[in-house]
């Protein structure tokens, strides 16, 4: 059991590029230029942290391994669509972070005591509702591009393109606000800042549109949603069921 | 008049197949200019199988047995033709269907790898509907019908393959379905674990009436299982009948083996008509047709002073080998 606990610290560790971030932000006073202060950049990390702990998707990775191997064949003749399994598996990997997320904060107050702060609950409750729903979002933009594996094979060289777009525009390596007024004019019109900055903003205490926010979360699922179930029912007449 | 549960009619399946040539020449054409080409695996194939029956799909490497079963089960779309099974189409899927049928492939696993096997009986039990109570009633039944004990309760990874392969069966039999598609089963099974679990599915046949189509490269698997073959040649059916029809239309002679008193008996007997194989001293092996046997041996028995004899049936392998390379067989 040794090895799975280390694996689920790793995960846990792997994600901490907004501490690197947050390192490049400060230490080059790059937070003047868009009137954040120290302590609210920090939060913003932190949360941003958070907030990729529980909404990081990989079931294109999981999917192409299983389609390529002949193992989504058993799963495909049960009276449950398989990507049902794969956000349970994606659930209970949330839940294993949570005590080493929760250890890495830890560490991260006693080195920026200044930061530390205590959302109010309300705030706190919207934040999980908002981090759920960004999690929605990747997911289901994933899934919609595991299912092009009925097509190509190789789906996630497809991801890896939308990897760019979302590591940059998500807010996971700036905060949106930083960005320029005419990109972020079309920026909140995709589904990208609702993924990290939003969320991120919410918890962190910074100004945010709650309401518009969460609209914009919860209409990129309802747009998504029935792309996916369509790609589905066109991908499964294309499947060989190869490997198996 | 027992009703068909299977039904197909003018079947056809194809598949898009790109071919690529060695090299980096290869390679780039490949990438800029795939050739790609339509290759019929099935071809305008029609049967019916009735409730009950146990059917086995008979061919060789690639001749379309699979790709069969995959139709019947719904995995797979069919290009032409219908196919009705437990009066559902299979490729829509629906629910019913699904709660019905089940799909066993040799060493393609539906248990989760690094849990014991009782979380995966737990997990399809819910997938399937069926109550805790119901769900622990069942698996303590086909645990039983397996022999199968403290494994449920080792992680996966570290189940042997006969213990794992009786996993996957109670898995996907947990919820009782009524048609069992069975790809190659024993695959890779050491000679006693494919005993029980030959033993296992005509048990579950027997108590249950379910309905199982078969493959299988192990002929001891089709002859101890299945009255009826399908015999599958380059994606089209060579033979559909009963199985020992097939055999003694296959082998309609069979060797005996004559031990004589005496050399001069043998001699007398290689000289009496019957057609000779070999003679050694003594031992005479003849060949004799299947519908003359009684009274040749009557013959024999009679007129020689025989010590003993041994009738030999051909080997099953060698006789179904025959099929696997041949396209038609008009019993």
């Amino acid at each position: 059991m040794l090895e799975y606990r280390v694996e689920i610290a790793l995960w846990a560790i792997s994600g901490i590029i907004p501490f690197f971030m947050l390192n490049i932000w400060t230490n080059n006073n790059l937070n003047e230029s868009i009137n954040i202060s120290d302590v609210m950049l920090s939060r913003y990390f932190l949360c941003a942290f958070f907030v990729r702990q529980f909404s990081v998707v990989w079931v294109v990775f999981s999917f192409e391994e299983d389609s390529l191997m002949g193992k989504v064949s058993p799963y495909l003749i049960q009276p449950l669509n398989p990507f049902f399994r794969y956000f349970a598996q994606h659930l209970a990997e949330q839940i294993t972070r949570f005590p080493f997320a929760l250890i890495i904060a830890f560490f991260f107050f006693i080195f920026n005591p200044e930061s530390i702060w205590i959302p109010n609950l309300g705030i706190l409750l919207l934040a999980i509702v908002s981090t759920f729903l960004s999690f929605l979002i990747q997911f289901l933009i994933q899934s919609i591009v595991a299912c092009l594996c009925f097509w190509t094979e190789k789906a996630s060289s497809i991801e890896r393109l939308l990897f760019i777009p979302t590591l940059f525009l998500s807010g996971l390596l700036a905060p949106v606000v930083s960005f320029p007024e005419y990109v972020k004019s079309w920026l909140y019109l995709t589904p990208f800042p609702y993924l990290i900055d939003f969320p991120a903003n919410l918890l962190s205490g910074n100004e945010t549109n709650i309401s518009g926010g969460l609209s914009m979360q919860i209409l990129w699922i309802f747009l998504l949603f029935p792309l996916f179930k369509k790609i589905w029912s066109e991908g499964t007449k294309k499947y060989t069921a190869m490997g198996s | 008049m027992v009703q068909n549960i299977i039904d197909v009619k003018n079947l056809s399946k194809s598949f898009d197949i790109s071919s690529k040539e060695p090299g980096l020449k290869g390679t780039i054409k490949h990438f800029f200019r795939r050739q790609t080409k339509s290759l019929k695996v099935i071809k305008n194939i029609s049967f019916e199988i009735k409730k009950g029956e146990i059917v086995g799909f008979l061919g060789a490497n690639g001749a379309g047995k699979t790709t069969i079963l995959k139709m019947l089960c719904g995995l797979i779309y069919p290009s032409e033709g219908s196919i009705l099974v437990s009066g559902h189409l299979p490729f829509r899927r629906k629910e019913n269907f699904l709660k019905n049928i089940t799909l066993i492939m040799g060493q393609k696993q539906q248990l989760i790898w690094d849990l014991p096997p009782i979380e995966s009986f737990y997990l399809n039990a819910s997938i399937y509907d069926l109550d805790k109570f119901e769900a622990k009633k069942r698996i303590q039944k086909l645990s039983e019908m397996l022999e199968i004990d403290e494994e449920l309760f080792i992680p996966v990874r570290k189940l042997s393959l006969g213990q794992r392969m009786k996993s996957e069966l109670l898995a996907a039999l947990i919820h009782e379905p009524n048609i069992l598609f069975l790809d190659e089963p024993t695959l890779g099974l050491d000679i006693n674990a494919q005993r029980k679990l030959r033993k296992f599915l005509q048990k579950y046949n027997r108590e249950t009436n379910a309905t199982i189509c078969l493959t299988s490269h192990y002929m001891k698997d089709i002859t101890s299982l299945c009255k009826r073959v399908i015999c599958v040649h380059e994606g089209a059916i060579s033979y559909d009948g009963k199985l020992d029809l097939l055999l003694k239309k296959l082998s309609p002679v069979k060797e005996i083996l004559i031990v004589c008193r005496s050399e001069d008996d043998a001699t007398k007997l290689e000289n009496y008509g019957f057609t000779v194989k070999n003679k050694i001293k003594n031992e005479i092996t003849i060949k004799i047709e299947n519908n003359s046997i009684t009274s040749s041996l009557k013959t024999i028995l009679n007129n020689f002073d025989i010590e003993d004899l041994f009738i030999n049936e051909p080997p099953i392998d060698e006789v179904i080998g025959k099929v696997l390379i041949k396209k038609d067989y008009d019993i």
